[in-house]
């Protein structure tokens, strides 16, 4: 707004007052936060700890699928929990003797690099260990927001639709991973995986897609091995 | 509503190269494949701005196009979303443009 009548032209007044400066800055948008996501990346790498950002709709199953990793997985585990409010899948975790933090956002719809990087000092993760990073329950915040993690994982289940990657398809398109949980239930529902791998493909041809079921154990060594190679 | 979070991060950047002078315009550049809704980050900035030094600032925002070279056939093709579809039938694409989210300058005095 013009500062001196208030007119809605930006810079009329002050150009006549040679006093306006265009500032080239040709920087990123999110440049702070992608510092400090390497910042976390490098800090990482030097501890030997790799790092899983996993993502989803709510409901998923993301906590039943890290309960049953924390049990299985050979090697050190540790956890953080992102969620608006309270520490109940904290509570989860812990209940399996996992190291876990967890992070409240409060209004916010997803983890960024600071909140990870205040998380690591307070988890400080043992070298050596996988670190599950549980992001808010969002299929669309989360996508842009590099956390320093190794692996980008979207977590979808057969009770949601075939269509999921069609409908938020800046969220798996940026997944390395993408993860089919609840096929124990796939006999009683109309979701066709195949077509759900063709709709990945379609947004991603690049990313893997494993489909497992959390509660059954069904399909779980290739989670693993999948994770351990990353 | 990840557009606050992208709001606040454009004004802390400007505010910081400001050094205390009035910023009167910034402009970004938005590529059609980033997840960013221009109305509801212009609606953010206004937000975000309140108490700053850009305070009252207008946003200019520059949308590109996204586009893609087809893997299968070398062609380019233009995309407005994600979903990667060659008229040649292949899916097999690689995106070139369209995921730029920057600053481009400001204008201050």
């Amino acid at each position: 707004m013009c500062a001196t009548c208030g007119c809605g032209s930006v810079s009329a007044g002050s150009v006549s007052a040679g006093s306006v400066e265009t500032v080239t800055l040709e920087q990123k948008v999110l440049a702070r936060n992608d510092e400090l996501a390497a910042h976390n990346r490098a800090s990482l790498a030097a501890r030997g700890i790799r790092a899983v950002n996993l993502m989803s709709s709510p409901g998923s199953g993301k906590t039943t699928l890290l309960e049953r990793t924390i049990r299985e997985m050979p090697g050190p585990v540790a956890v953080i929990e992102g969620d608006q409010e309270t520490a109940l899948d904290a509570d989860r975790i812990r209940a399996t003797g996992c190291p876990v933090t967890q992070v409240n956002t409060g209004a916010g719809c997803h983890l960024d690099a600071a909140m990870m990087h205040d998380a690591l000092h307070r988890l400080d993760p043992a070298p050596g260990s996988v670190l599950f990073v549980e992001n808010v329950g969002n299929l669309v915040c989360p996508a842009l927001f590099d956390l320093g993690e190794n692996t980008k994982v979207v977590i979808i289940s057969v009770t949601e639709g075939t269509d999921k990657p069609l409908k938020y398809p800046y969220m798996f398109a940026a997944a390395d991973l993408i993860v089919v949980n609840k096929l124990d239930l796939l006999p009683y529902v109309d979701f066709d995986l195949p077509l759900c791998r063709a709709h990945v493909k379609s947004v991603n041809p690049a990313a893997a897609v494993i489909a497992l079921s959390a509660r059954t154990g069904e399909n779980m060594d290739a989670w693993y091995a999948r994770v351990a190679d990353r | 509503m990840h557009e606050l979070a992208i709001a606040e991060s454009i004004v802390d950047a400007v505010c910081d190269k400001a050094v205390g002078r009035r910023v009167h315009r910034v402009t970004l550049r938005v590529g059609a494949l980033t997840a960013v809704v221009p109305e509801a980050m212009r609606f953010c900035f206004d937000l975000a701005v309140e108490g700053t030094v850009a305070d009252g600032a207008a946003l200019e925002i520059v949308e590109l196009p996204g586009a893609a070279s087809c893997r299968s056939c070398g062609a380019t093709v233009m995309l407005e979303s994600p979903i990667l579809l060659c008229s040649c039938g292949s899916a097999d694409l690689a995106v070139t443009a369209g995921r730029e989210l920057q600053i481009v300058s400001m204008e201050v005095g």
